[in-house]
Parts: structure tokens; sequence; C-alpha cells
């Protein structure tokens, strides 16, 4: 019997080693372990056993289905680990093949800037305001100190509504400096963005309609250096850190001193180069101190309050973030142009 | 405003290169916009003289040229020029040599021969005629260049001889010598056949052994004109050649200071409020100011002298002394018109002004150099002696300079004599008073006019001159006096003419000088700077503002009108001590709350929601042609069409404003479908402008409009993201409804918009015929939604609801009802029938067959039903669909399939 056991141990073990599918296993475990199995079989012949061989025989015994059945497990566990390893191969993907696509809308580059400057100025505490763009004469120029007389209230510069050139679309946002004088209480820090309309021929560099924003403060003890050290940091948070800017004296009706404020050249650093004309510099906006005329025209005493105004053109400053060489992309809406913003 | 460097420099010496210059100059408030090196691509070019000319023995049209330039040996150079002679002195590009264009010049051989360089002309040096009206050659036809057009057929034969009659008395002649008179003409030795002719012609191309034809009778030589011959005929007798230099130099000169292209010139971007800057001098001042170096100014001083008292001669009348405060005025008598010398040509050039003559180039000479337009008249044009300076009449016509007649209004202002107007003050001279070649009298005119007046007539008569563009911007009315006699010095110095003793001068307006307090503290507090109070004095003192006795205070000078109070000597303080010294510092004083407006935060939320559906934001003109209305199918009648008008457009297209947006949405949809762009999703928040507003102004409510077509388009996607954006404004109680009436929309698929009692807006395919109207095919589908609205109907803030504890229970129900009752109504009945168990009703199929029967559909939902405080049983659900099903059977006839 002793033979037997290790034979059957011997044989067994030698077939599980053979199996590569889960239904040969599970054969094998009824062959030899199973109600009618070769181990049960012989099992069954203990009786004819004496007394003392029937411990060492049933431990014997034991011992050989303890072996075959962590033989039949192991197996198993193999063949189980084999199968996935399989299902997860035939499962591969290709993952070069393109993931599904979410059409999603592109915003503006317009209005890409325009959102970047407004939440830099609501940042320091500034109110955003919006106004009408058929604007009153009176309000875009006289209360701005541009009297009658003043080239851009030309018709040929200007579009009017009426024949005594009092009604007009806005040619600047500045207006809004003196609807924000006349409407709130000091101090005061506004931007306002908006459309603005010249009477421009459409070209690369043109429009007849294009955007502005307009900044103002007012308040006790206002500065041009304050005026630089805000401008500056609009420069930054727009173009970056170590962004070098420069301030050059210029002419606007409504402020003095005035200046215009320069961008050194991304491209060249200053050297001159095509992008800056040479120049090494790029014009970004307008600005100045609040013109006393246009103070006291509001009912504001310049000796008690000062304050700096500026503007910028939107469209200029989106094609220069953005590399857009020509104006008439932004008003042409091709969505091959939109979403590549 | 051009600045020539060398012009400059006789008021004010500067050690800068140009860029150094520009970038102090645009610093300090001059913004230069360009520098041109005028010779910078010229480089070893020099003056030669021709030795000797030979015909170059394998060509036969070119010569070989021995040149004397400056060096021990003669250089040789063969060119295929024929307008040179020995003697000539020609611009000598040498071996190794750069010309304009970026042309490199180098020796080789030309059949043979070596050539050790070029010859130049005018053009290879970048010059045309107007810089050397010389320059320009005229070619005689040479029957030895002759080339018939067809050889069969020549008009004369090849190789005639001296004599051969050609037509008329024209005949062929053989020039037996060619003298070189020096002074652009030529002295000929030809025999037309035994007859012997001696001729002088400014005719260049003539060379010994040359054949003409000579007109015996006239002794005129012909050119190609006189011959009715084509260029091709006579290949290479050119009216273009070698420049031959009539100028002040030697052989081996440098080319560049002969042709003044030794010279910079320095383009400014001068402001309006500066017209003193547009001169020379005026320029000057700011240079010296800037780079604090001494400024030479010149006293005009005149000799006078001429014959005749100016008063007996010229009587000056300014009937409307508000437009003219000043009339200045001196005159020239036995004037030679001739051309000015090269230096003033030279400097006018640089200015970008052409040379005339000698006294209209004075006028436009001191114009450059003292910023005060000058004209000249010709006396004997000025009718009785008399200047009077008045108003036109109404419908007056005067034929300008320019050869135009202009009809003129009772707001312009003349220059007339006693009985007709022979100028247009400030802005061009008149034909019938030009300077013209036998002008022997001439009086100058000096004058001071009303700005606005001279603008606005400049502006009726579409001409702005250089003189209006300088007097709109408001004069200094002392400079009038020094410009007229630096007119009379140039004409002494130029010997032009014999000025006249004395000067009319009608001064009807004596201007005060500006005396202003200087405030240091109140400078330094407005530009956040500390510049010590002497400096300050220095800046102003050297832009010619002067101290007065009262301590404190400063005079402006008279060329700085714009100058009136505290902040504009803040400015030039500014200026000189250096924007970009002033320190950078932050904002202090009172913190102000700034912040987004919830209207300007809606208008965000808008364009994420629009985004994430896939829209994409565009910008369209706020303006439209009136005929949009037409294309978007609106009635005639439609009240929505008055729109403010702009009275002077662009163009008829861009003449109103907007009352919708849409036509500018479906121009853009247009426009991307012509692109052939598949699948287009847009939209646009802004503005529409109706007439009625405050002060005349138009009211301009916002809309947002949305736009749509492509495959993956149609009603319910774009309704879809309709309810997005009300669902992202949570707004509550919102209806779409059947809109059948809008003219822009497919009257089955349109749907109005409600929010409770706000009327929000309109959803739905374009009409297919609007879309034609477009030019468009496919189907468009356009939402057009008030931003008002929306904001007025959007719901609370979002509140927390407890998470449902129990389970639901789902029920499917499908009815059979007529077509005409809609999902809505059925959904609306659901709802008001469920209990308090119905928490969901979501539609999730429409089917339509034959065994349903004509005109009827089956809509299957599917119900959710709920308790918060226990599980339902089935019996419950049960009676509660029992209910709904009753409901639906009892209101809309709708039964359970």
């Amino acid at each position: 019997m002793k033979e037997q056991l290790a034979k059957i141990r011997a044989e067994a073990l030698s077939a599980i080693e053979g199996i590569r599918d889960a239904a040969a296993l599970d054969e094998l475990r009824v062959r030899y372990l199973g109600k009618k199995g070769e181990l049960t079989a012989l099992l069954k012949q203990m009786g004819r056993l004496t007394p003392e061989e029937r411990p060492i025989m049933g431990q014997l015994a034991n011992d050989v289905r303890a072996a075959l059945e962590k033989a039949l497990e192991d197996c198993s566990a193999k063949l189980e680990a084999e199968a996935l390893k399989a299902k997860l191969q035939a499962e591969t993907l290709d993952v070069t093949v393109p993931g599904k696509a979410v059409k999603q809308g592109h915003k503006h580059p317009m209005y890409f800037a325009l959102d970047e400057i407004k939440d830099i100025f609501v940042g320091m505490g500034f109110t955003v305001l919006d106004g009408p763009e058929v604007e009153l004469a009176e309000l875009n120029f006289d209360r701005l100190n541009a009297e009658e007389g003043h080239p851009s209230r030309d018709w040929s510069d200007t579009f009017y509504f009426d024949k005594d050139s009092r009604v007009m679309l806005r040619s600047q946002t500045s207006p809004m400096q003196v609807r924000a004088m006349d409407t709130m209480s000091l101090p005061i820090r506004i931007i306002a963005p908006g459309r603005v309309y010249r009477k421009d021929e459409v070209d690369a560099t043109h429009s007849p309609m294009f955007h502005q924003v307009e900044g103002m403060v007012i308040d006790k003890n206002v500065t041009m250096a304050d005026l630089k050290g805000t401008l500056n940091l609009l420069a930054e948070q727009l173009f970056g850190r170590g962004t070098v800017t420069r301030f050059r004296p210029h002419h606007f009706p409504f402020t003095e001193p005035s200046c215009e404020m320069d961008v050194q050249c991304h491209k060249c650093g200053g050297a001159g180069c095509p992008t800056c004309k040479g120049e090494g510099w790029i014009e970004l906006l307008g600005a100045g101190m609040i013109h006393p005329n246009v103070l006291r025209m509001a009912g504001i005493d310049p000796e008690e309050w000062s304050g700096w105004a500026f503007g910028m053109g939107l469209e200029r400053t989106a094609m220069r973030r953005f590399k857009i060489a020509d104006l008439r992309l932004i008003f042409e809406n091709d969505i091959r142009f939109l979403e590549q913003f | 405003m051009k600045l020539s460097r060398k012009w400059l420099s006789e008021f004010v010496c500067v050690d800068a290169n140009d860029r150094e210059f520009a970038e102090a100059m645009t610093l300090s408030g001059s913004k230069v916009e360009g520098t041109e090196d005028l010779g910078a691509e010229i480089s070893n070019v020099v003056v030669g003289r021709i030795e000797k000319m030979e015909r170059h023995p394998d060509s036969d049209h070119m010569w070989v040229c021995q040149l004397d330039v400056g060096k021990d040996e003669p250089v040789q150079i063969v060119t295929g020029a024929w307008n040179i002679h020995e003697g000539d002195m020609v611009p000598v590009a040498l071996h190794k040599s750069t010309l304009p264009g970026g042309k490199k010049i180098e020796k080789g051989k030309l059949r043979g021969i070596l050539s050790n360089g070029m010859l130049c002309s005018l053009s290879e040096l970048g010059l045309d005629e107007r810089d050397f009206p010389y320059g320009v050659v005229t070619a005689a036809a040479l029957l030895n260049d002759y080339k018939p057009i067809d050889p069969e057929k020549p008009s004369v034969p090849l190789g005639v001889t001296p004599g051969y009659r050609i037509f008329g008395s024209v005949k062929a002649a053989f020039v037996t010598r060619v003298e070189n008179a020096g002074d652009g003409s030529f002295v000929v030795n030809c025999d037309s056949g035994g007859i012997y002719h001696t001729i002088t012609t400014t005719l260049a191309n003539i060379h010994e052994h040359d054949t003409l034809a000579l007109d015996t009778e006239k002794e005129h030589i012909c050119t190609l004109a006189d011959l009715h011959a084509e260029q091709r005929e006579f290949p290479h007798c050119i009216n273009d050649g070698i420049f031959v230099l009539h100028e002040d130099c030697q052989p081996g000169d440098d080319i560049k200071p002969v042709i003044n292209a030794d010279d910079h010139v320095v383009e400014f971007e001068i402001t309006p409020n500066r017209p003193d800057c547009l001169s020379v001098i005026g320029l000057a001042r700011e240079v010296s100011a800037t780079f604090d170096k001494p400024c030479r100014f010149h006293q005009p001083v005149v000799k006078g002298g001429g014959e005749g008292v100016l008063t007996e001669l010229l009587d000056v009348e300014t009937p409307d002394p508000e437009l003219c405060p000043r009339y200045t005025a001196r005159m020239v008598r036995n004037v030679k018109i001739a051309p000015s010398p090269k230096w003033m040509r030279e400097r006018l050039r640089s200015m970008g002004v052409r040379p005339i003559n000698n006294i209209v180039d004075i006028t436009n000479y001191v114009m450059l150099e003292y910023g005060q337009p000058m004209h000249a008249f010709d006396y004997r044009y000025v009718k009785g002696g008399k200047i009077v300076v008045r108003r036109a009449a109404e419908g007056e016509e005067l034929t300008t300079l320019d050869g135009n007649v202009r009809k003129l209004t009772g707001n312009m202002l003349v220059i007339a004599d006693e009985t007709r107007a022979v100028g247009l003050a400030g802005i061009m001279g008149g034909e019938n008073s030009e300077i013209v070649a036998d002008t022997a009298d001439v009086v100058f005119e000096s004058a001071n006019f009303d700005g606005t007046c001279i603008r606005k007539a400049a502006l009726a008569l579409g001409m702005r001159t250089e003189a209006s563009a300088k007097f709109e911007k408001g004069l200094d009315i002392l400079n009038t006096l020094p410009a007229v006699n630096r007119a009379c010095e140039l004409v002494e110095l130029l010997g032009a003419g014999e000025v006249l003793d004395g000067v009319i001068d009608v001064l009807n307006y004596v201007p005060q000088p500006t005396v202003l307090k200087v405030e240091p503290e109140k400078i330094n507090a407005l530009l956040g700077t500390n510049v010590a109070e002497n400096v300050m004095y220095t800046y102003l003192q050297r832009l010619g503002f002067e101290t007065t006795a009262e301590r404190g205070m400063i005079q402006v000078p008279s060329w700085r009108g714009d100058v009136k109070e505290m902040a504009d000597l803040a400015e030039e303080v500014a200026r000189f001590y250096g924007y970009n010294n002033i320190p950078s510092t932050l904002m202090r004083g009172q913190t102000t709350l700034g912040g987004y407006t919830p209207a300007q935060q809606a208008e965000r939320r808008l364009g994420e929601v629009c985004r994430t559906c896939g829209y994409s934001e565009i910008i369209t003109y706020s303006f439209i042609s009136p005929t949009a209305y037409d294309k978007i199918g609106w009635a005639p009648n439609e009240p929505m069409r008055r729109s403010m008008r702009i009275l002077n457009p662009l163009g008829e297209d861009t003449s109103i404003m907007r009352t919708t947006a849409l036509p500018s949405m479906l121009e853009v949809l247009a426009r991307n479908c012509n692109n052939r762009n598949r699948s287009v999703r847009l939209y646009e928040l802004g503005k529409v402008y109706l007439p009625g507003g405050k002060d005349g102004l138009a009211v301009e409510p916002k809309f947002l409009t949305l736009g749509a077509y492509g495959e993956d388009m149609d009603f319910f996607t774009m309704k879809g993201a309709v309810e997005a954006l009300l669902g992202a404004l949570r707004t509550e109680a919102v209806v779409f409804y059947p809109c059948t009436d809008d003219p822009s929309y497919h009257p089955g698929r349109c749907a109005g918009i409600r929010a409770g009692e706000q009327h929000i807006g309109v959803i739905g395919q374009i009409h297919p015929a609007v879309a034609a109207n477009y030019g468009v095919e496919e189907a468009i589908y356009c939402a057009e939604l008030s931003f008002e609205a929306m904001l007025a109907a959007q719901g609370p803030g979002a509140e927390y609801a407890p998470l449902p504890r129990f389970p639901a229970v789902n029920r499917d129900i499908a009815v059979v009802c007529n077509e005409e009752v809609t999902v809505g109504a059925l959904t609306e009945c659901i709802r008001r029938a469920g209990g308090k168990l119905l928490r969901d009703t979501a539609l999730f199929d429409i089917y339509r067959g034959k065994s349903l029967g004509e005109g009827k559909k089956s809509v299957a939902f599917n119900l959710t039903l709920r308790a918060d405080d226990r599980s339902i049983t089935a019996a419950e659900a049960d009676e509660e669909i029992k209910t709904v099903l009753e409901a639906l059977e009892r209101e809309l006839g709708a039964v359970l399939r």
C-alpha cells in the first residue's frame, strides 16, 4: 500500500505538472481525489490493514492528499494568473488612437486680453463700468478739453447722427471718465472697456470699430509716479515679470502731463528688429494726469484732488499677445481662427 | 516733420549718432519715427573726369573710357551709355563699391575688355530728375543705331551716305566733330552731303562718326519723336544715361557730399499742440534743450534799397480782422527767376520739398526754417496794388496753383486784389498771380490767419496743404516779421532781386505775453518727484521761458501757446527731468471696494456655459446695412426697423445701428459656410441700439445670440444649450412655446422662451428663405436671448436639499394621443396630476406608426416616484400612475398604449 500511495503521488504530481487548462485540472482532481478517485479507492482498502499499520498509512495517505491538494491549488492559481494575463493582453489598446473629441467653444482673443486686464484692476480695487456707445459729443469732446475745432471732431474722423454734430458714436472710451466723475463719489477708481468707433477704412491695422479700455483714478495726492507704478504693474501682469517699460511725453487734450508707455520689444530685447520696426520698443497705451480743466468742468477742485487716466487699444494688445498680423481676422470670426485661442 | 541734420547743425551742434539722437529726442517729447542716412547704401563711389573715349572694338554700342579719378593712373571703364563726352565729370562706382538697392559693383570684362567699375546714372544713385533736373538726357535719333522693325522693309536703308533724303528737308548727316561746351550743350559739326553744318544742341548722345537725321532747313537734329520712331527702332538712343555732373567737384571727390547723400534726415511725429516744432528752428530749440547745447539763432539782415516806395506800391486791407490777426508783406523788384543754388535745393529736397525756382524755393525754405507759411505773388497781377484779406463771396471761384477751379463759400478767407481773389488764404495761391519765368516784381506775404477758419476751408475743399496744416494748429503771431525779413535776406543772398525798404505790417491783435507762477511744491506733488526749484528754472529757461522782474513768475515764449497753467509747466519740467526718472509708486490713499457687479458676473458665467456647450465667441460690427432687415425677412412696417442712422457712414453697408444682432450672426455663419467650415457653433454677447434713449442717445440692451449649423446640430441640440444657459442662472419656470409668426424663423421650428413674466427670447431654425438670402442652403439654428430678461429671471442662489434616504420606484408609461398634443402639454398634465410622490417625469420615446392610426403618436415617459420618509409600496405607485393616466385621458385624450 505504501508503494501504491507513493506511486499515486508521483503519478498525480507529474500529471498536474503538465496541465495547461482549468478543465483538465478538474478532471485530474476527480481522478485522484473524487469520490471514485484513485486515492479515495485506495483509502477504502485501509480496513484490510493491521491496527498498527493503520495510523502510519493514514498519516501517509493524508500527506499524499495534502500534497495533491496543494499542487492542484497552485496549479489552479497559476492557470488563473495566466488566463488573466492573456485576457489583458487581448484587451490591449492602441493608445495613440486620438481621444473622443469634446467640442468646446473658444473665447475671442480680444476678450482674452480684456478679461485679464479687468481681473488685474479689480484686484486693485477698481470697479468696471459699462456705458453708452452712442454718445454726446459734449462728453466725448468738450468735457474732455477737446474744444470746437479739434481735428478729431471732424466729420471725416467721427460718425455723427445729427447735422449739429451733437450725437455721435464715441471715438474713445474716455467719455466714461466724465460719466464716472458726474455720477460717482470721490475717490474714484474705475476701468471702462468697450467698443469705440473711428472713420477708418478697413485694412490690416485699421477698423471703423474696435475696443479700448479706459482707466481712471481720482483721489487726494495722486501723482504721476502712481500712474507709472500702476501701469508698470499692468505691463508685468500682461507680459510677464521683468517686462521693461518706458514712458515718453505725448499729447492728449484731457491729460497734462501726458505720456505714452512703450514695452521693450519681446523679440529683440530692445536692440531693434522688424517686430518693433527697429525701435526696440512697442507702444502700448496713452496716459497722463487728468487735465485740471477736465476736473473743473466736472466740478472737482484740481487744487484738492488729482488723478490719472489711461486708455489702451485691446485689439492691438491681443494681436501682440497672440502674434496676429492682420486686424481683419479679429472681425472675420472664421472658426479656424477662433479655435486657436 | 522731416529734419535735415545738416540744416539743424546750422543752429545747434549735437555730437550724437542717429540712434542716440532719436532716443534722446523721443524721450524729451519729440517722437522720432525714423532716421534716414541718405548715403547709407553708397560706398566707394567717386567723381571721375572722362579723359578719353573710344568705341569698343567688338561692340556696336559700347564705349571704352579712361577716367581721371584723382589717382596717378587713369581707370578704364566700359559703358553702354551714349550721353557722355570727353571732359565730362561723372559718378564712378569703383571696383568693390556699393549702390542703393544693395547693388555691388566689381571689376570684370565686357566683351573681352577690362572694366574697373561702372559709371552711374541718376537712378543708380537713388536719385531722379526732381533731385537734379539738369540730369535729364534727351537723345538724338542716330541712324547708325537704326534697327528696322521689318528688316525687309527699312524706312531708311542701312549704311546711308550723307545727303540721303529721308523725307522733306530731313537728310542723313555725318558727324565730323563734336565739341563739349561743358555746360550741358554741344557743338556738332556735320556733313549732309557736301553741305557742312555747325549746330549747338543739348542732345547728349552725339559723337564723331555718328550719322544724324538732320532737318537741313531748320538745322535741327531730329529726335525719335521728330522721326515718329519707336524706341525699339533706336535701341541705344534712350532718354537716360550717365549722370553728368555740373557741380563744384574734382576728380577723386567722394560722391556723397556732391549729391548731398551725406545728410541724415530724421522724421518726427509732432503732436498738434506743438506747431512750433514744425520748423527747423522749433526743433533746434528742443534739440538744444534736450542735449543742453547752446542754440545759435540768426537775426535776418536786409540791405534793401530797391527802387520805389513800398507804401505807394502796395496797400493791405483786412476787413475781417478776427480771421487775419496779422498781415506782413514786403516787396522785391527786378526779380530774376532762376533755379536756386545747390545748397538750397539740397535742403529743400532733404526735407521732402521739390525745388521749383529761386522765389518759390525761398518761400518754402523760410516755411521749413521758421515754421511760418509764406506766399509770393506776382505784383503785376495784384490789380490796383491792393491786397484785401476778405471772406470769399458765396459761390466765388478761384483757380488754385494746382490748376483746380475751387468754388468758395463765405466762410473761406481769400487774398484778393481790388477786383478778384488771387489766393486762398493760408491754403494755396491762385494761378492768376503765380510766379512765372518772367515775373519781375514779387510781393512776399507772411501772415497769421485764424486756425479754425483755415482748417474748415481746407477740409471743405479737400485740400490740406503744408501751409494749412500749420495754420490750423495756431501759429506764433510774432513770427511773421522775422520770416518775411528772412525771405528778403535770402533774395539778396541769392541775387534774385532788389528788396524794397520797409515792411507793411497790419497787426490787428497785439498778443499779451503769458506770465505764470512757478510753484515747485505743486509741480513736485503732481509728478511725485523732488526736483529742486533752480533745476526747474534751468529746464524752463533752456526752452526760452524768461524770468520776470517779479520773483517766482515766468514768461512763456510767444511760440508756446500750449502752456497755460501749472500742469503745463509740470509737463515741461517732467520732460527734461526725464519721464523715466520719475519714480514708480503704487497707489495710496483711501481703499476702494472693487469687484464685478452681478450683471458682470452673469455675463462671465453665460460666456463660460456657451463655450462649454461648444459655442465660440465672435465680435461683429454694431452697424449694419439697412437691407439687413429685408434679408432677415422683416415686414416693411416692422417697428424694429426704426434705427439710429449715421449721417456720415463709411458706406451704406455700415450706415445704421443694429436693432437686432441676428443679421451680424447670419453673416458670420454664411462666411464660415463659404470658407467650407463644416460644423460651426458661435455666440456673441453684444449690444443692439434702439432709438429713444435719454438726450437723443440710444437705448443699448445686450443680447446673447447663438448661431450654429452642421451635422451635429439640430433644434434640440441648440435648445439644450439654451436650457444649460438658463440653468446656469438657476432660472425657474422656463417655458418654450411654439412661435409660428417670427418671419426670420421656420414657422414649425421656432419657440418663444419665457421665464415667469420675463420674455427671454426666441430659438429656432432660420427660415430657409432667410438662409438663402445669406447664400446658405444648410439648416441654420439661432437663438436670440435678452441679457436683461435673463438677468431679471435669474433664480435664487443655491440651497442644499437633503439626499434621498429611501429608494425610488421607476415606472414607464406610453400613451397614444393626437399629433397636436404637445409633449409640453403631456408633461405639464402628468406633473399636475402626480401627487407628492412624483419626483421626475422624463420623456424617453416618441413613436409614430401605421398601427397607431393616422394623426396619432405614442409618447413614452419614465416617471420617478419617491417618498422622503419611507420606501413606497408597489400598490402606492400603481395608484399614483393610475391617477396620472386618468388625467391624461380626461384632459388630453391620451390613452395608455
